[in-house]
């Protein structure tokens, strides 16, 4: 008999061996070893995996991780102001709850007739969503915002029927690179160039760049740098007359009291749900969503999982189940840019709607106002210490570049320093926009008191000399 | 009191919570919050302008109509949806095959929730995440050594986005070698899971599928016909979802190694083999695992999840950036593979799902290598087990191999309960939820008739599988004795059956409230 | 109120009963032999699944044991006869009956092949329909399986829970030859039917694409392969008619079109005329499996003979078929029969059928 193996492991009940002989007895074998006859000798493992062993309880598993964990220095421990994708808002607990509730957690891919809570709360999710965008149709969300994006971008050069895309030079250049991954070799990408003062798109540059073969015209409200697109509109009309369909990103967060992108002629918007009442579990908490309005040639389109209100043979009776079976392969651009559905974020996604139904209307309009009054006046304080100043003059909502470059110092060199003052110093931006040359993205939220940025404002003083 | 009876182990009292709870807009009341959010402080609100510093046409006129809930009718209607959903943690988990899903332990949800992983942020400074790096470093080198392979991407953050890793990453190898036009195809087989064909169109490959042979082996010939100067990668998992492991997977992987291609390892069904075999021994270059599944992490749904991508030496420069490093005293960002013109780049911002990878790490030195290899046996054992108590049923049957084992998983057919009573196996699946259970078919078309995909994994007891199978038992006998009723089910679910007629029309499907109200109200 | 129309087929399998193999013209013989009438009953099995909405129905049917007998006995209360036949039915009968329901939301008829063909004569493909299987040859998949499936099928369909048609073959063997012991099938046209796939669909997993939509990308496909100023011989088929649909192009559904440059060139050639113009440009063919046992040459196409084969070539021949329709065949080879052994011989072996846009499956070609 085989000594191989843990027997009686907690995770596994037949493990104990009375069980597994009596199991192995009842297929007429023997041992484990007697298992896996089907794999060939030549390829079978014959030596012990070198791996640790494991620990020998519960308990020191927890010790050992947490100190792992220890060696980390969390947004809790100090005082952070970074951003560029990822955001440090506060998270309701109810949120917590909710996504921490068994049932949901340890879900998966049951129907409609015994995971009902589960498409209810996704279809109410979408419904929220669709509320806070004023669009009519929302998907069960995908990866993040750049697997957002690039599917938008890609559903948008479906419907135009054409293969180039347009996007703004200040992209994330970490987005950029997923959309070309995605897009390739289908798609062809082409930054459109970004105007030096206002960090916003150059709408002449832009309209030499249209031609009929542009698909897509994407941009991003707020962009990266954190300013809002001055010039949407004049954007989303140059892209319609061009023929091309406009794809907007926005911060979800923002939309209590910034316009929505179909206002100023968004045909399909996304972005990403992590602001929404989820933490930023160091960049686990990604969640991306994509809208359109209701109309098939739209909805036709979107690759993901769309859950709709349906009738059950049961008058009165309602459940909810997948809308339009034929979308993943209809027409002919979409043939030739298909794309696929799988395991993505739905646990996120229920928490959006979680922090959308807690928040309410009046939640996320004040969420909105503090957050840029928190942001602008950490900008004026910031742009006020001696040879620092706003990179860019446009209102932005949450993020702002800071210029340090008369300060003699490089970026790296004073987040350095803030570091040790336990404050994480905004994105340094040397590195993938170097012809900003010393500049920094500054986050602030509603999280941030005035102390927390009068900290910041005094510690950058005094690094600054 | 009399004696309670348990002769009988299938759950005929039971009855799934049913709430008929309203959906969220209709709990809408004027006035009421769900939370108070923090002000500026009002120095703050004084020193600037605020809201009114945006350009006129990007004011909100209209505030968004998300409903007005106060917070205990909010957590009320989430817990009873809650309620309604039959996640892993309340069921036995059999009838959800090919997806793996096993005991989620909670020691390791409750320390991804520390505030160390939680508030983390990914562009913190390297020194502040010397713990959380040195978990995916680790971990990589666990998987690793799992899979003989020498080098892993966590960014991939689910099954279908890590055979597009691995597409992208076959495109990047013929990129380096300016070949990517000529070799643009991707061999696989029917009985892949569809993503093994849909994600790699997405990088603009062509899919040539191969049809079973009479052991349900990918056909030798077929794969042998199709090899050409075209051919990029051959796609395949092994065992496939009918559980039967390919014998001849060395003689493929050779013939494809010679033609100049690559092999991709799709190791969804990775369970049945932890310490028993390896990708990287069975001639493949690179491989995925799916951490929610092989590894425990919850499902959460569908999501977050993450999809591991390793790969060979020769394929490690491409692989997306960043890569985490170990100089011997501390972990660092590898941005490496940037430098190369030819490599992926980015399959996903930051650096994948941490708090999965966390999870995926404590379970694995919860198990040991010792563990590992149980896992493995165990939940061999228990199909086997399954199947043999299956195959006694007159109505059961499952392709290929007979009397062979299987690995983890056995599609099984029902074609002859089909004929001899009228009852398919989505009645069966509709009528096991009345007993809790889920249940599951195949992937669309089905390859095998009437199929039925069990995949008990090391999780449940023997008591639970021998549930499961009374309960199949009893609907099987059902079928023949009265079919109606299997027909109509279910009864005791959360709802009755589907009338999904509205689901392809526009003008009737809804996908969110305000279409809903627009088109019935 | 929704109109049902209901056609039986009165002498359908009689000669099943006493040995013959269909009863097309020979039910007079038949019936001396003493062959029972049992169409009645097995519609009857049918029809009875309709009863729980009989209120809501109109049954349109012809006189006496057509249908009318039928419906009465079950006691549907709407019975409205649109056709009286005289005396002993025929085919015309049936024809005839049928052109009378067109417009009916779903046709019920029982019978067998050769019944299915009369309903294809006189409606084509503008009412969806549903075969009772009666008869003796029963190889279209017009027919359900039983006739509880098809009344069941049919209550659905009515109820409006399954909306979705598909397109079904009509196929029949030629039962001369079949009384003497061979087996030759052809193609007659399709008849639309309910498509009850039945679409419960797993959380992980995308959804299944109707047979049209395969079939569309299929041809999005072949149209892109298209090389200039070449020909293309397009066979027989559904798949390959949604070919020339992509190409806004009309076609014979079971005769051979010659295209290129995606205009027509001649339609419906004959294999004197296909010889003819294989000389004058280099030229491709595509084929799509016909029948119920997947022949891809000599069954309903026998215009693409074994000369015309060989001057093709076996790598200019361009194989479709749905992803469903190669299952239908569990692995088994496509069939090839052109009657000229060394044409069949050059065909076999494995070639690469196109399923949907960029995806191809490789499937073996034999004679057996």
């Amino acid at each position: 008999m085989s000594v191989k193996g843990f027997k009686s492991h907690p995770y596994i009940p037949n493990s104990v061996p009375e069980v597994e002989q009596e199991m192995l007895h009842e297929i007429g074998l023997n041992s484990l070893e007697e298992l896996h006859e089907e794999v060939p000798d030549e390829i079978i493992l014959k030596n012990e995996m070198n791996l640790p062993e494991a620990f020998g309880s519960e308990y020191e598993l927890r010790r050992h991780v947490e100190k792992l964990l220890k060696k980390n220095s969390s947004c809790d421990d100090n005082l952070n102001f970074l951003g560029a994708g990822c955001y440090q808002h506060y998270v309701p607990a109810i949120c917590d709850e909710i996504n921490g509730k068994g049932e949901f957690l340890t879900a998966y891919g049951g129907e409609s007739y015994n995971d009902f809570g589960r498409f209810q709360s996704l279809f109410e999710y979408e419904s929220l969503m669709a509320e806070l965008v004023d669009m009519e149709v929302v998907n069960v969300p995908t990866m993040d915002y750049s697997q957002a994006a690039a599917t938008a971008i890609r559903m948008g050069s479906r419907v135009a029927k054409r293969t180039g895309v347009l996007v703004p030079a200040s992209m994330d250049r970490e987005k950029l690179a997923v959309i070309r991954n995605y897009c390739t070799p289908d798609l062809t990408i082409e930054e459109v160039k970004c105007d030096e003062k206002t960090g916003c798109m150059d709408l002449a540059d832009l309209k030499s760049k249209l031609n009929d073969s542009i698909g897509v015209v994407y941009f991003e409200n707020p962009n990266y740098f954190g300013a809002f697109e001055v010039n949407s509109r004049e954007i989303a009309n140059a892209a319609h007359d061009a023929g091309a369909q406009c794809v907007v990103g926005v911060d979800p967060i923002s939309l209590g009291v910034v316009a929505v992108p179909r206002s100023y002629g968004a045909d399909i918007v996304c972005g990403d749900l992590q602001p929404l009442g989820i933490h930023m579990n160091y960049g686990g908490g990604q969640s991306g969503f994509m809208a359109t309005m209701d109309d098939p040639t739209y909805v036709l389109e979107f690759p993901s999982r769309l859950f709709g209100i349906c009738r059950t043979n049961t008058e009165g009776e309602y459940a909810f189940a997948d809308v339009a079976y034929d979308r993943t392969s209809f027409g002919h651009l979409r043939d030739k840019a298909k794309e696929y559905v799988g395991t993505q974020t739905a646990l996120w996604g229920i928490t959006a709607g979680v922090y959308l139904a807690t928040m309410g209307p009046e939640g996320m309009k004040e969420v909105g106002e503090t957050i840029m009054q928190n942001a602008q006046y950490a900008a004026s304080k910031l742009a006020a210490l001696p040879n620092v100043s706003l990179r860019f003059e446009t209102p932005f909502f949450k993020e702002f570049v800071l210029d340090f470059n008369k300060t003699g110092k490089t970026v790296k060199e004073i987040n350095k320093a803030l570091l040790e003052k336990h404050i994480f110093g905004g994105k340094d931006l040397s590195g993938d926009f170097p012809a900003l040359g010393q500049c920094a993205m500054y986050c602030v939220t509603e999280v941030h008191t005035k102390e927390d940025i009068d900290t910041l404002v005094s510690a950058l003083s005094e690094i600054l000399g | 009191m009399k004696k309670i009876d348990r002769s009988s182990k299938v759950r005929t009292g039971f009855h799934q919570a049913k709430w008929d709870e309203p959906v969220i807009f209709e709990l809408s009341k004027h006035g009421e919050r769900g939370i108070l959010v923090n002000k500026a402080d009002p120095k703050v609100a004084e020193a600037v302008e605020g809201v009114n510093a945006l350009p006129e046409f990007l004011k909100r006129k209209e505030a968004p109509a998300l409903p007005e809930i106060s917070q205990p009718r909010v957590l009320r209607h989430y817990a009873r949806l809650a309620q309604e959903t039959l996640g892993a943690d309340v069921n036995i988990e059999i009838g959800q095959g090919t997806c793996t899903v096993k005991y989620s332990p909670k020691v390791n949800d409750q320390l991804a929730n520390l505030p160390q992983m939680r508030e983390m942020h990914p562009l913190q400074d390297e020194s502040t995440c010397q713990g959380i790096m040195e978990i995916m470093y680790n971990t990589g080198k666990y998987m690793c050594e799992i899979s003989g392979m020498d080098r892993f991407s966590f960014q991939p953050s689910g099954g279908s986005q890590a055979i597009l890793g691995m597409a992208s990453l076959v495109y990047a190898y013929y990129k380096s070698r300016g070949e990517e036009k000529q070799r643009n195809e991707i061999i696989t087989t029917i009985y892949s899971h569809p993503s093994d064909a849909a994600a790699p169109h997405v990088k603009g490959f062509k899919i040539i599928y191969l049809h079973p042979d009479e052991n349900g082996y990918p056909d030798y010939e077929a794969f042998k016909a199709a090899v050409n100067e075209h051919t990029a990668a051959f796609f395949v998992a092994n065992p496939e979802d009918t559980g039967v492991y390919n014998k001849n997977v060395l003689k493929f992987t050779k013939l494809l190694h010679e033609a100049g291609g690559l092999c991709a390892y799709d190791q969804a069904n990775a369970n049945g083999l932890l310490g028993v075999t390896r990708a990287r021994d069975a001639g493949f270059d690179m491989c995925f695992f799916n951490l929610h599944k092989t590894f425990s992490t919850p499902h959460g749904c569908g999501g977050p999840a993450c999809g591991a991508v390793g790969c060979s030496k020769e394929l490690e420069k491409f692989l997306p950036a960043p890569l985490i490093g170990f100089d011997g005293e501390k972990y660092f960002y590898d941005y490496e593979t940037t430098n190369n013109p030819s490599a992926i780049g980015k399959i996903r911002e930051f650096n994948g799902v941490a708090p999965v990878v966390l999870k995926a790490y404590a379970w694995i030195r919860s198990m040991g290598p010792d563990g590992l290899y149980q896992v493995a046996k165990t939940a061999v054992l228990n199909n086997n087990y399954m199947f043999k108590k299956l195959m006694e049923f007159h109505c059961v049957d499952a392709p290929y191999i007979p009397g062979k084992q299987r690995i983890e998983q056995c599609r099984y057919t029902l074609e002859t309960l089909a004929k001899e009573t009228g009852v398919g196996t989505a009645d069966v699946q509709r009528r096991m939820m009345d007993f809790g259970m889920h249940y599951w078919q195949s992937h669309h078309p089905y390859y095998v008739p009437e199929p039925m995909t069990l995949e008990p994994t090391e999780t449940p007891s023997k008591e639970d599988i021998d549930e499961y199978i009374e309960t199949l038992k009893y609907v099987f006998d059902e079928a023949y004795n009265d079919p109606e009723k299997v027909k109509n089910a279910p009864y005791q679910s959360v709802c009755h059956q589907l009338d999904e007629s509205n689901m392809d029309d526009p003008a009737q499907w809804a996908v969110t409230w305000r279409c809903y109200l627009k088109k019935f109200q | 109120m929704k109109h049902l129309g209901l056609i039986v087929n009165p002498i359908a399998g009689m000669g099943g009963s006493v040995g013959l193999k269909g009863t097309d013209g020979v039910a007079a013989e038949a019936a001396r032999l003493g062959a029972v009438r049992h169409s009645g009953d097995r519609a009857e099995k049918a029809l009875r699944e309709l009863l729980p909405i009989k209120d809501d129905l109109c049954v349109l049917c012809a006189s006496g044991e057509m249908g009318e007998a039928l419906a009465r006995k079950l006691g549907f209360p709407n019975v409205q006869v649109v056709y009286r036949s005289e005396g002993e039915t025929t085919a015309d009968d049936t024809i005839r009956a049928a052109r009378a329901m067109e417009g009916a939301d779903l046709l019920l008829f029982a019978g067998g092949d050769g019944t299915a063909r009369n309903i294809y004569e006189a409606l084509g493909e503008k009412t969806v329909a549903i075969g009772i299987p009666a008869g003796v040859k029963i190889h279209s998949p017009v027919y359900a399986i039983r006739p509880e499936a098809a009344g069941k099928l049919a209550l659905r369909y009515l109820e409006g829970k399954c909306r979705r048609t598909q397109e079904a073959e009509v196929v029949d063997i030629d039962e001369a030859a079949y009384r003497d012991g061979r087996v030759s099938t052809s193609l007659y046209g399709y008849l639309m039917i309910p498509d009850e796939r039945d679409y419960m669909q797993h959380g992980k997993a995308p959804s299944p694409v109707s047979e049209h939509a395969q079939q569309e990308s299929i041809a999005c496909d072949m149209v892109e392969r298209m090389l200039p100023d070449t020909y293309y011989l397009i066979g027989p088929g559904s798949t390959t008619r949604t070919l020339m649909d992509e190409m806004g192009l009309p076609d014979t559904l079971i005769g051979v079109d010659l295209v290129c440059n995606k205009k027509i060139v001649q339609m419906d050639l004959s294999e004197q005329e296909i010889l003819k113009r294989l000389s004058e440009k280099p030229t491709h063919l595509v084929l799509t499996p016909t029948g119920g046992q997947g022949y891809l040459l000599g069954r309903g196409n026998q215009q693409l003979s074994g000369r015309v084969v060989k001057k093709i070539g076996k790598e200019n021949i361009h194989v479709l078929a749905t992803k469903e329709k190669l299952f239908h065949l569990m692995g088994r080879a496509l069939l090839v029969d052109t009657g000229d052994e060394e044409a069949d011989r050059l065909l076999c072996g494995y070639t690469r059928v196109i399923v949907s846009y960029h995806e191809e499956q490789m499937c073996r070609i034999a004679t057996e």
